[in-house]
């Protein structure tokens, strides 16, 4: 294996440890507006309130993983997909205040506002990212020289929209299983009712996501074809999700949470496997998609960068079991900080 | 300069100017939450943990105001700066990835136990956390002012020319990677970024402990704070006088034209004056209305005023920086860090003469010295960010060249609008919450939390 394809790889492992960790976030987040309580709504709060900005570490190493290894990924989707970068940022830059203030006021109206902020921006961070996945699913229009050549309406098509909403659905039931996990008693048994639900929300969406992929992109199923070993995948991907309602049954919140993890994990293993080689596929014109060996960096720095992530990712796992160590368990009412 | 140009550069300097308000602040209350924890620790006095409690609250919401006007500066490189992206990705890429792995998530997934842990872990663990979120916010620090400071004296890389489309593109790559992390000017400018932090942190705790003090309130708290406060500002700002004249000689050697500019030089002198302050006009080439020490410049440089130092005219005009913006930002930074030093004397005076806790003019002044730490880090930033144009890497890549070639006018318009907007509000919330903080003042902790209750065993007993 070449060192560009463990870069391919890594970046994935950082994008995948987002989606596991700020997934939930969003999910909780989402959900927030369901429960009209004000302390079922901080006590939603602080279920994420000590771990959401470590999680969101994630994304932004990711995207300085990304202009590290692969700068022509990173110069042409962020300058090419620039208004939706942008209203990215806001939302998750809303999100990070409306946590922080929520709570600081008394006033129902202050409570509310913020917490309409914190759940639109949480439903619209999932929705845009999903729809950049679509993006890269189906393709964009690039030029010879690595530029795009579409403007924000060429990102918006009804595939890419349903990709948003899927990643909407995915998101929802990890939060809500997360929620299962630290919430007890009268909140407990509200939520517990929502992970049938959303699970439900996100197989119609996966489904349909399938097979619409299958017809309309079908080289996204070109590897599968000529490695039939990677339909252990998808097959793994199934699994984990039909666990779910089984854990919650037995009442094993933390294996379904864990299955919920390896559903996410699964899925952009399939995305990954999917677009190989390519980072960003031109479409039309294919034969200028940007690709692991085009768009990287020399080999020089792809070696730097791994002796670099082989010291420090030891050191981020230690901090992050630590941490979700320290503050595992339900939220208890002492414990109320936002 | 275009359009899309230069809306480009007033965001980005809009953003970083924004954001630049928190992280300093943060460095530098860490070092404080240090010495007050561990005060804490060495003498069990509930005074430095209520003390500790108060400024680690303070602490959170600086450090949260860090993280949301910071995601932006991650991204933005590659959204409005595509082509510099493209050109110095092999290089400035890896420091930014490796103050992602290395400091953000030591500091984010250590605040949470600084901030939500007191009950959960043990206080030395507790303390522990404290000692790695500042360190963390250290580390951060370092890459970031690696990866500029390489765009300030390149070293380290070469160029290399490939084939993209039907064109040849350069770019730079990695050929000695602790040349990059140590070129020239790393050292310097890393150290007298954080001292300025410290600074900033010291002033921030001289600030409200000093408005605590003069409204009556917390007196025994503030007290002990401004003691922690004033020793950390006498030695960072003699430290600074340091690292400033040390930055400032690596400036006369590798970027002539920033110091000539800072300093309001046009022509190669010896016996080069240093001017105490000025005006430049740039047309008539001479700086108006200033004082000037004649061959002080010349000596501070080379420590021998007979020695020339080298002017604007050494360069062609289209590589010359613009000079009062820069010469004017140098100065008042200059002049802040005197006053540092004066302060700083002035308080240790009062102190150890015990007029300190009396003397309500100096407590004044201490209370509105917030604002001159971050004045003097906002000036610095604009001496080294726009004296070093015409360049954005210095000697390699044009200002002009670097910008993303997909971009409208009306889509930085929309996005330079946005974000102007969000950081105002950003940055106004967080005044109100800092406002709020300080009305609710410092917390009585003897009641509660696993400290208090390990203390009424042992009173029990």
């Amino acid at each position: 294996m070449d060192l560009n394809t463990i870069w391919f790889i890594l970046i994935g492992v950082l994008f995948a440890g987002y989606a596991i960790l700020d997934g939930f976030d969003l999910g909780v987040g989402m959900l927030h507006l369901l429960v009209k309580n004000d302390l079922h709504r901080r006590i939603f709060l602080n279920a994420i309130g000590p771990v959401w900005d470590g999680n969101e570490v994630w994304l932004i190493t990711g995207g300085g993983a990304l202009f590290a290894a692969f700068p022509e990924v990173y110069a042409t989707v962020f300058s090419g997909f620039y208004i939706a970068l942008f209203l990215l940022l806001v939302v998750l830059v809303f999100r990070a205040v409306a946590i922080e203030f929520r709570s600081k006021r008394e006033s129902t109206r202050w409570r509310q506002n913020w917490d309409t902020a914190f759940s639109v921006a949480s439903y619209l961070i999932a929705f845009l990212l999903g729809v950049a996945m679509g993006n890269i699913i189906v393709g964009v229009p690039l030029n010879k020289f690595h530029e795009f050549v579409g403007n924000f309406w060429t990102l918006i098509s009804p595939y890419t929209v349903l990709t948003g909403i899927t990643t909407v659905a995915l998101f929802m039931m990890h939060g809500a299983i997360y929620l299962v996990l630290k919430t007890e008693g009268e909140l407990q048994t509200i939520v517990k009712r929502w992970v049938n639900n959303t699970i439900i929300f996100f197989v119609i969406c996966y489904v349909s996501t399938t097979m619409i992929t299958l017809v309309y992109v079908p080289h996204m199923t070109q590897h599968f074809k000529d490695f039939p070993i990677l339909f252990i995948v998808p097959l793994l991907n199934m699994l984990a999700i039909a666990n779910i309602p089984r854990e919650i049954y037995h009442q094993r919140y933390g294996w379904a949470f864990i299955s919920s993890c390896a559903s996410i994990a699964a899925l952009l293993a399939l995305f990954a496997i999917g677009i190989f080689p390519n980072l960003v596929p031109s479409n039309p014109n294919p034969e200028y998609s940007l690709t692991i060996y085009n768009a990287a960096s020399s080999q020089k720095t792809l070696t730097i960068m791994l002796i670099i992530a082989i010291i420090g990712v030891p050191f981020v796992l230690a901090y992050t079991t630590a941490i979700y160590w320290t503050f595992r368990g339900k939220v208890k009412m002492e414990d109320l900080n936002y | 300069m275009g359009e899309v140009e230069l809306l480009s550069r007033l965001q980005f300097a809009i953003t970083a100017a924004f954001h630049f308000i928190y992280p300093p602040m943060s460095i530098g209350l860490g070092i404080a939450l240090i010495i007050m924890e561990g005060m804490y620790l060495k003498t069990k006095d509930k005074k430095w943990e209520d003390l500790t409690r108060f400024w680690v609250k303070i602490f959170g919401i600086i450090f949260a105001m860090g993280v949301a006007s910071g995601i932006v500066m991650e991204f933005q490189f590659g959204t409005n700066w595509a082509t510099y992206s493209r050109f110095v990705g092999d290089v400035f890429g890896s420091a930014l990835a490796a103050e992602g792995i290395f400091a953000f998530f030591l500091e984010s997934g250590f605040l949470a136990i600084l901030l939500f842990g007191w009950n959960k872990v043990k206080p030395t663990t507790h303390f522990i956390s404290t000692i790695l979120v500042a360190f963390g916010a250290h580390l951060s620090a370092v890459w970031i002012l690696v990866a500029n400071s390489w765009q300030q004296t390149p070293a380290g890389h070469h160029i290399v020319t490939r084939q993209v489309g039907d064109t040849i593109v350069a770019r730079a790559e990695i050929v000695d990677f602790w040349q990059v992390v140590f070129n020239p000017s790393t050292i310097d400018r890393l150290t007298h970024t954080i001292i300025g932090a410290w600074l900033t942190g010291a002033f921030l705790v001289l600030s409200i402990s000093a408005y605590y003090i003069l409204k009556n309130r917390h007196l025994e708290h503030s007290k002990s704070a401004i003691k922690i406060g004033l020793i950390i500002a006498v030695i960072a700002s003699f430290l600074q006088l340091i690292t400033g004249h040390s930055s400032a000689v690596g400036v006369s050697k590798n970027q002539p034209a920033k110091l000539a500019a800072a300093e309001g030089l046009f022509e190669t002198q010896t016996n080069a004056p240093l001017h105490i302050f000025g005006w430049v006009d740039e047309k008539e080439q001479k700086v108006k209305y200033g004082i000037a020490i004649p061959g002080l410049l010349s000596w501070l440089v080379h420590f021998d005023a007979s020695k020339p130092v080298t002017g604007l005219d050494k360069f062609a005009p289209e590589d010359r920086p613009p000079v009062n913006i820069v010469f004017q930002s140098f100065h008042i930074m200059i002049a802040i860090g005197m006053l540092f030093i004066l302060m700083s004397i002035v308080g240790i005076i009062l102190w150890a003469t015990n007029k300190l806790w009396t003397a309500r003019w100096f407590l004044w002044i201490l209370v509105f010295s917030v604002l001159l730490p971050h004045i003097a880090n906002q000036t610095g930033w604009i001496t080294a960010e726009v004296g070093r144009q015409p360049w954005i890497v210095y000697g390699l890549l044009r200002t002009s060249d670097a910008i993303s070639k997909t971009l409208t006018p009306g889509s930085v318009w929309f996005s330079l609008i946005l974000f102007t907007l969000i950081y105002l509000l950003i940055f106004v919330l967080f005044l109100f919450l800092l406002d709020r903080k300080i009305k609710q003042g410092i917390v009585d902790h003897s009641t509660d939390g696993i400290y208090a209750k390990q203390k009424i065993v042992v009173e029990k007993n």
